[in-house]
């Protein structure tokens, strides 16, 4: 049986993180679980991060949109697009396979999920990638501060039009998804509010050739604007503090947060509620973050049963049991990757083909940095059909013919089952899972494809 | 503090629960393995003579003033005195409106009134961008395309078995994806599970359900339940087909519009309780050397319908199938300098079927003078309208559940 203290730790970590390998699990278990979670709190922010340094910076072309209706200088763009953007998630999910800091990697995926941005619309892998730095350096700050950066960030004022947005053709895009989505939810705004908000970021604007944010006076929209019951000049500064400090933010990203680490709730329960404090008037998302992990619910039952693992945690966390990177190449010993996605040389240590992990997460229904739309991903039974449950038992085959399974393979049959939940992280196997799993005790690379198709794996 | 219920007590029944629930009704004993694999056949089916309903979606935004051409209207080759087709090119209907040349086998289905055109169908406050618009069209709130799929939303409120609706290809677009439910994906007529008939078995084996598993690993194994579920009424479907075949059967998927609309030919053959199918056809995005390119796709989306519903003739179980396509959005009526078109707005649609009262538009056909500020078309039928006609008449469904307001329906059926 797994004690106690173990099991929590492995939850924490699969929450916080993208699980443990069980020699790491052996390590973290021996101290406290406050210890843990000060641990995962203490790389947050500009903590280094020694396990991903080797990581190179993702190599982006930077491809200029052609001029309308050249054709082949069309198609090459686009292709560029598509090579920048694989680079981007190969660098990503190395991140996230190898990183000592997994909170922040973690918190990062959460902002992706929750300022939804697709490199479909925006079509410049270089602000992709600039958004994403954003998240990872200010993402567990302030979070007005994150907030004021992500309205001026270049990706999502493409993704959410704020730079078409100018006082003779006011543009409610970004006000009316700032409100509903990001900062205070549904019900807590009304449709003057949108337009008020649109008038206030009318002016905002990008340059891509500086990476900055421009705010252009003559297309700004002086006029007194009443907002959110507040009258005044405001400007798009104003109008990201006064969504902020409206008394339905706080509890409204706090939902999100618990939603995301723990089991989905709305932003009246009680556990909310208990956060606040934490984040307190200066918003501090590493103090809510702290505050959900020392929660007494986020070890409850509700909680170990409360999220299924999305494809890209699913797979950044098998990848890391298994030992393989990106490209599902051995990750040699020092924790170094080989190659990176669609380069495919490098190593030759076998001759498989290259597969990309998140080319097999796109299989399971999660492109990184091509969220669906706006809203981002859903939850739970989002990732529950017919067909990713299929793709799920494929891919998991793939990941256990070519990952190390030595610890499972190496025991007699006899005690493979064990050896599999030890290996991956699982406190144990259900009876049904455990019936099903001894069918093939005999073939360990089957039986931990099936392992890791379980409800007992797949839930997070 | 009471949580959320993540996944409805139907669907935990009839998934998770399905062997226990057929045990329960003292149905016949099987093995549960043959309950999970569809041995209880379908559980409902549609009132007689509606339905299937199959859907074809045109990514890239199709070209609407090309298919449905105003060819008496003098101001259509002013807009496109490049692009434009003459009179003596289209294929005529009437109202001075005739069909992209490319369209024999759609107006041969005109003309035998079982293919009626929508005219004008859009939605307020357009959108220009094509993963937005898509996204508008899929899940029918055109505020800004979040939320579940409209036929998502159908299944989250009616289904109970995977097979109610099957889209075509290697993934499930939005549309059929719900909240709690979705559609299954389908490359042919059959489902394939990897391994050899152990390793089958022993995956069966894990997702029986168990009283280890509740809430959602109850749903993760219920997922896996319907997935088998579908492979067997599959199975079943393909060894009682009277011509046994598996069209276009690859990895990847039926390549054409035409192989993935056999595949669903088939299945309504063999009698599937499937409500819903879903058939894409891609690369409509003609900002330049719109001509050729568009009227390839035109000719592929033509002889798909052709050889659909040339298949389908006299096939009881299709007396009710309609078949309706739509895009992202309509084009730029004015041609730009690269023998292409922009992004526009509305835009026509096909329904097509026995049962659709076609040889006639509805709606009226979008004014070339009267355009909005960025020079495109202004919509006059609400595309949630054209949903909720098909939703009443050939789904079964209440359309303002599905839809969550009321729109008037067409009297196209």
């Amino acid at each position: 049986m797994v004690s106690q203290n173990r099991s929590d730790v492995a939850l924490l970590y699969r929450r916080a993180g993208f699980g443990l390998r069980s020699d790491e699990l052996d390590r973290l278990s021996t101290g406290s679980y406050e210890a843990a979670v000060d641990g995962l709190i203490a790389g947050l922010g500009g903590a280094a991060d020694p396990g991903s340094a080797h990581i190179p910076e993702p190599t982006l072309t930077l491809p200029v949109r052609p001029k309308k209706g050249d054709l082949t200088a069309l198609k090459a763009f686009n292709k560029a697009i598509t090579a920048d953007t694989q680079s981007l998630q190969a660098w990503w999910m190395n991140k996230m396979i190898t990183t000592s800091t997994p909170l922040r990697e973690r918190l990062t995926l959460f902002w992706h999920g929750h300022f939804a941005t697709a490199v479909s619309k925006v079509r410049y892998p270089k602000l992709m990638y600039l958004q994403n730095q954003l998240f990872r350096t200010a993402g567990s700050g302030s979070f007005e501060t994150l907030m004021q950066a992500v309205a001026k960030d270049g990706a999502m004022m493409v993704w959410l039009d704020t730079i078409t947005d100018k006082k003779a053709h006011p543009n409610e895009n970004f006000g009316r998804e700032m409100m509903e989505l990001f900062t205070l939810g549904l019900g807590n705004y009304t449709q003057n509010d949108v337009v008020a908000a649109g008038e206030g970021f009318t002016g905002w604007t990008y340059n891509t050739t500086a990476d900055r944010y421009v705010f252009q006076r003559a297309q700004h929209d002086y006029a007194t604007k009443t907002y959110l019951g507040q009258t005044g000049d405001w400007n798009g500064n104003d109008i990201v503090s006064i969504a902020v400090t409206n008394p339905a933010s706080p509890r409204f990203v706090l939902s999100k947060l618990w939603s995301h680490f723990a089991y989905p709730v709305s932003p009246a329960e009680q556990v909310v509620t208990d956060l606040l404090d934490a984040y307190g008037t200066g918003m501090s998302v590493s103090a809510a973050l702290k505050a959900i992990f020392l929660h007494p619910d986020f070890r409850s039952d509700t909680t170990r049963s409360g999220l299924v693992k999305q494809p890209v945690e699913y797979l950044a966390g098998a990848a890391r049991t298994l030992g393989l990177d990106s490209t599902l190449q051995p990750l040699s010993s020092s924790g170094t990757t080989q190659g990176t996605a669609g380069a495919g040389t490098a190593g030759g240590k076998t001759k498989v083909k290259p597969v990309a992990l998140s080319a097999l997460a796109t299989t399971l229904g999660q492109t990184l940095f091509n969220p669906p739309n706006v809203g981002g991903w859903g939850q739970n039974t989002y990732w529950l059909d017919t067909v990713t449950a299929l793709r799920r038992f494929e891919v998991a085959l793939i990941l256990a013919e070519r990952g190390d399974i030595s610890p499972v393979s190496s025991v007699p049959s006899a005690e493979r089952l064990d050896a599999a939940a030890n290996f991956l992280g699982v406190d144990g196997w259900g009876l049904t899972t455990r019936s099903a799993l001894a069918q093939v005790a005999d073939r360990p690379s089957e039986l931990v494809a099936l392992a890791l198709s379980s409800p007992e794996y797949v839930i997070a | 503090m009471t949580r959320d219920v993540i996944f409805t007590r139907r669907r935990f029944l009839v998934g998770a629960g399905a062997a226990t629930a057929a045990l329960a009704t003292g149905a016949v004993l099987g093995h549960w393995t043959d309950v999970l694999s569809g041995a209880h056949g379908p559980s409902q089916t549609a009132s007689p003579g509606s339905g299937p309903l199959v859907l074809v979606t045109l990514y890239g935004g199709n070209d609407g003033l090309n298919t449905v051409i105003p060819y008496q209207d003098p101001n259509y080759l002013k807009l496109r005195p490049n692009l434009g087709y003459q009179p003596d090119q289209v294929l005529p209907l009437a109202d001075g409106l005739g069909f992209n040349p490319q369209l024999k086998g759609l107006h041969a289905l005109w003309g035998a009134g079982t293919l009626a055109v929508l005219r004008g169908v859009g939605y307020p406050n357009p959108v220009l961008s094509h993963f937005e618009g898509m996204d508008i069209w899929q899940t029918a709130n055109p505020t800004d395309g979040s939320g579940p799929g409209w036929l998502g939303k159908w299944l989250d409120e009616y289904s109970d078995d995977p097979m109610r609706a099957l889209s075509v290809g290697t993934t499930l677009p939005p549309v059929l994806r719900g909240e709690k439910s979705a559609a299954t994906a389908i490359t042919s007529t059959r489902l394939s599970l990897p391994g050899d008939a152990t390793l089958q078995g022993a995956y069966a084996a894990l997702q029986a359900p168990g009283s280890d598993r509740v809430g959602l690993a109850a749903a993760v194994a219920t997922s896996g339940a319907d997935l088998l579920n579908a492979k067997g009424q599959l199975d079943k479907l393909a060894a009682s087909a009277t011509t046994p075949s598996t069209p276009a059967g690859t990895a990847s998927g039926p390549a054409t519009l035409t192989e993935q609309m056999a595949v669903v030919a088939e299945l309504i053959k063999a009698g599937a309780p499937t409500q819903v199918y879903q058939v894409s056809l891609s690369s409509f995005d003609t900002h330049a050397g719109e001509k050729p390119n568009q009227e390839k796709l035109l000719a592929d989306l033509d002889s798909a319908f052709s050889s659909f519903f040339s298949g389908l003739k006299g096939v009881k179980a299709a007396q009710g199938v309609v078949v309706m396509t739509y895009s992202e959005f309509g084009r730029r009526p004015a041609e730009n300098a690269s023998g292409g078109t922009d992004h526009g707005t509305a835009a026509p649609l096909f329904v097509a079927g026995p049962k659709v009262k076609g040889g006639q538009f509805y709606g009226d056909e979008p004014s070339l003078t009267s355009l909005d500020p960025n020079g495109n078309l202004l919509h006059n039928i609400d595309f949630r309208s054209v949903y909720a006609t098909v939703l009443d008449k050939v789904v079964g469904a209440d359309p303002e559940k599905v839809l969550g307001g009321s729109f008037p329906t067409l009297p196209f059926i």
